[in-house]
């Protein structure tokens, strides 16, 4: 059961690091951004790739799967996006699955349909196990990783966001667009900045992920439900709040899938409705939030 | 002054054109007797999009799950065909209580939230729908799909025939039925407060307009319509799989309506049109393409304006500030 | 104020975000065919007072009553179907809807046809006589078929008031229904509202101090969210308390008082 906890908790973190810039950006710029995922696949893509042709071993790919997802995200933003702020929700929808399909399509017909492998380096392969019996806490060590760094990069954003400037900017502008703008900030810069960071966040988590969910062309739209339950259940007023729900949503659907295997996702769309029905600005806002 | 009760009857009227271009897609499937199988496919897939219109064009609900009333109407049918009776009418009216019956049910998870909220709270639904299906193989098949649904007679008289033109002329005559239900409703009083509702939800309630249980009602249609739809590809096509149920279903649905045009009910039948004549062609190349070229066509329909792109002479303009006071 | 209940009546009213109180422990009663009059500087908290009479915000504390009945638990559209309706001071309109469209629509639910789905809008006899008629008196049969998106700012205020009018309202609660409006353009919508007919309730929010002196019989004032004192115009014109709330409005005050000696109270 400990190990179930502590899968749970790795696929949370995961799912937060994949899902923070959508939270943060659908905060910051109230744009539904269904296309998040394809972010993702692209930081796995490039990890793959980059491992099997040019055999770049496994931790010099993270960054650059950051990079790289960032660096498209700043260009789509500043070329795509931005036209879009104003744009009625339908629209932006609209928008965004367009994106996907496209990211989808471009990667079955360039890579092919099939799971992509990911060849974890030698010390990250393993498992370490304390206790005994039910007690027994089995933690891989792949997951270790996966957590420590995580965690690290939440710490990283925390401090970023409540310590400087760009975090109270981007605070700021989150909490009023035009009174921002009128103190000077230049918010576009603050768009574009906080949408690549995001998507190379999500690009990362999708290197980091690839072992773990899989990585394929379907990716994008078989995890964008996760993503948007992150963010819907999470709120979008600050990063605790995903946290938490996207620590939820990983301990639910690890354990769920675990003990009761014929509801698989059952379980979690349900406690998704469940939940935005009953508080449907979400269950981490806090009072007179957004 | 009778220039006020004519200007709100005029828009309602059945237009001059309107007769005979109905008349020619009834004469189709004898004209065309070939192309009976896909007729049948338009229709179906119009029905499905004038389902989604009262919803998302007349009533500002984005939806990405309408297929879970779809895919609720095509298994309802099909069950009801193996395990029943193989009567088509009959067969029809259970999908679409079927698909009503849920629509009731799920009306409750819209009512609440922002745009964001609700298109989850669809999408969960779709999906969840879409495991009990998996997941209830003893009844559905589960990825297999049910296979074998025969249909008997329609009205005792017409034969299903391998050609076609019966299951066009079927699922056509539901269409018109559901369409002329439809242009009433969103012509009636109900209609006007189903707009209100999308254009001002606030001043909606504040003039006495119950809110929650319009949107509820309307759903549930909406919802009744899909099912109706579902269950005529069940029945014409005689099986019913777990795709019925799949996210690219609603989307090509909302994609379909966007291309004819939200908010008015041809909307649905051009882009229905339009959208599977363009799937049939280039789906020939390679179905990658098409994914593909959908997902372009939205992206620059989206960047250059829904309402520019019906007028090429617009695209180079500077888009007009619409004024808001 | 004449006897008798009062039409409306908010009974310790309050209303908390978060650590502020917007609205705090307010009272305030309506009179049957009153001509009562809401003032106080912004961020008084006007505009919450009728958010809360209308149910858009839900007290934290307090009671409202209308006709005798109890209606603070009601959902805002139970409110307007007894009678009680509001105008926006930011104009609330359907943009896609023409003013002969939205009237429609408004007077059919007022007549019970709202939920007709099978004949056509515009088929009531009845419905489209009222329609007129408003149009008519608000000025708007020129424009009535033209998309409210397009229409101009003084036209769209028009609208927003006779969309009010058109649910027959026993108590009406104006928010600054002259905001924005030309000067020469005052006079007449404020000639409308005081035509309605004297069984109608009338609680006006206003800044414009002219108006509210020569339209008001009964004057609240409120401030940080509590009733600082009500009474006849000519009270309240002369409290100093007041007057210092105003500052810098003082000659404001002052001049309507000049006014209001030479002006004939209807």
């Amino acid at each position: 059961m400990l190990t179930i906890l502590f899968d749970g908790i790795a696929y949370g973190m995961l799912l937060f690091i994949l899902a923070v810039g959508l939270a943060v950006t659908m905060g910051l710029m109230n744009f539904i951004n269904l296309a998040h995922g394809a972010f993702a696949m692209l930081g796995g893509y490039i990890t793959v790739l980059l491992m099997q042709r040019l055999g770049v071993p496994f931790l010099a790919c993270l960054p650059l799967a950051f990079a790289g997802a960032a660096l498209l995200g700043a260009l789509l933003e500043r070329t795509l996006y931005r036209p879009l702020y104003h744009k009625p929700h339908l629209d932006q929808v609209l928008f965004s699955i367009g994106l996907t399909f496209m990211a989808v399509a471009t990667a079955d017909y360039f890579l092919g349909s099939s799971q992509q492998m990911v060849q974890l380096p030698q010390w990250l392969k393993g498992r370490t196990e304390l206790g005994e019996g039910a007690w027994m806490l089995g933690m891989g060590h792949y997951r270790l990783f996966i957590i420590a760094l995580c965690a690290a990069l939440t710490v990283g954003l925390q401090h970023v966001l409540t310590r400087t400037r760009f975090g109270s900017r981007l605070r700021a502008s989150v909490d009023d667009q035009r009174v921002a703008a009128g103190l000077g900030i230049n918010v576009n810069h603050v768009f574009l900045g906080t949408f690549a960071v995001g998507s190379g966040l999500a690009g990362l988590g999708g290197a980091l992920g690839a072992e773990v969910l899989g990585l394929d062309p379907s990716f994008p739209l078989k995890f964008m439900i996760y993503f948007l339950i992150v963010v819907a259940v999470g709120g979008t007023s600050s990063i605790t709040g995903p946290l938490l729900a996207a620590l939820l949503l990983g301990i639910a659907d690890v354990a769920g899938k675990y003990y009761i295997p014929k509801m698989g996702g059952f379980i979690v769309y349900s406690l998704m409705i469940l939940i935005l029905v009953w508080r449907p600005q979400g269950l981490f806002v806090r009072k007179g939030g957004r | 002054m009778v220039g006020a009760q004519n200007s709100l009857l005029q828009s309602g009227r059945w237009r001059g054109w309107e007769y005979p271009l109905w008349a020619l897609a009834f004469a189709l499937p004898w004209l065309l007797p070939r192309q009976a199988l896909i007729i049948n496919e338009i229709a179906i897939v119009a029905l499905f999009a004038v389902a989604l219109d009262l919803i998302l064009g007349f009533s500002g609900i984005v939806s990405l799950g309408h297929a879970a009333f779809f895919g609720m109407g095509a298994y309802a049918a099909a069950l009801f065909a193996k395990l029943v009776m193989p009567d088509p009418l009959l067969g029809l009216l259970v999908g679409v209580a079927a698909a009503a019956v849920l629509g009731a049910v799920c009306s409750a998870t819209i009512l609440r939230g922002t745009d964001l909220t609700r298109l989850m709270v669809t999408l969960g639904v779709g999906l969840i729908l879409m495991e009990l299906a998996n997941k209830l193989d003893w009844l559905t098949g589960g990825a297999d799909g049910l296979q074998g649904v025969v249909m008997g007679s329609l009205l005792g008289r017409f034969d299903f025939d391998l050609g076609g033109q019966t299951a066009a002329w079927y699922s056509m005559s539901v269409l018109l039925v559901v369409f002329v239900v439809a242009r009433r409703l969103v012509r009636s009083p109900f209609g006007a407060t189903l707009k209100a509702i999308r254009d001002n939800r606030l001043r909606a309630m504040a003039v006495g307009i119950a809110v929650n249980s319009r949107l509820s009602l309307v759903y549930t249609v909406a919802a009744a319509a899909a099912g109706a739809a579902g269950a005529l590809l069940a029945q014409t096509t005689g099986f019913a799989s777990l795709d019925v149920f799949e996210f690219h279903r609603s989307a090509d649905v909302m994609l379909i309506l966007v291309i004819g045009g939200v908010g008015w009910l041809y909307g649905g039948v051009t882009g229905a049109i339009v959208f599977k004549l363009m799937q049939d062609f280039v789906s020939g190349i390679t179905p990658q393409y098409w994914t593909f070229w959908i997902g372009f066509f939205l992206v620059v329909l989206v960047s250059v304006g829904r309402e520019r792109l019906i007028r090429p002479w617009t695209w180079w303009r500077r888009a007009a500030t619409g004024g808001k006071t | 104020m004449s006897g008798g209940e009062p039409v409306l009546s908010a009974q310790g009213l309050v209303m908390r975000f978060g650590g502020i109180a917007a609205t705090n422990n307010v009272t305030l009663n309506l009179a049957r065919g009153a001509r009562h009059a809401l003032i106080g500087p912004n961020g008084a908290g006007k505009t919450t007072l009728i958010n809360l009479l209308t149910g858009v915000l839900q007290p934290t504390a307090g009671r409202i009553i209308l006709e005798g009945e109890d209606i603070t638990n009601l959902a805002p559209d139970q409110r307007v179907q007894r009678g009680m309706v509001r105008t926006f001071q930011i104009n609330q309109l359907f943009d896609t809807l023409t003013p002969l469209e939205t009237l429609a629509m408004v007077v059919s639910q007022q007549q019970g046809l709202g939920g007709k789905w099978w004949q056509a809008l515009g088929a009531s006899a009845r419905v489209i006589e009222r329609c007129e008629q408003l149009l008519e008196q608000f000025h708007l049969t020129a424009v009535m078929d033209q998309q409210t998106r397009v229409l101009a700012y003084g036209k769209r205020r028009l609208l927003e008031i006779a969309i009010a009018l058109a649910c027959r309202p026993r108590v009406l609660l104006l928010d600054e229904p002259v905001a924005g409006v030309p000067a020469g353009e005052r006079e007449e919508l404020l000639q409308t509202v005081a035509a309605l007919p004297a069984d109608v309730s009338i609680l006006l929010i206003e800044h414009d101090m002219d108006l509210v002196f020569s339209f008001s019989k009964f004057m609240t004032v409120l401030v940080n969210g509590t009733v600082l004192t009500e009474g006849a115009p000519e009270q309240i014109a002369g409290d100093a308390r007041v007057k210092a709330v105003y500052l810098g409005h003082g000659d404001e005050i002052n001049d309507a008082i000049a006014a209001m000696g030479s002006r004939h109270h209807g």
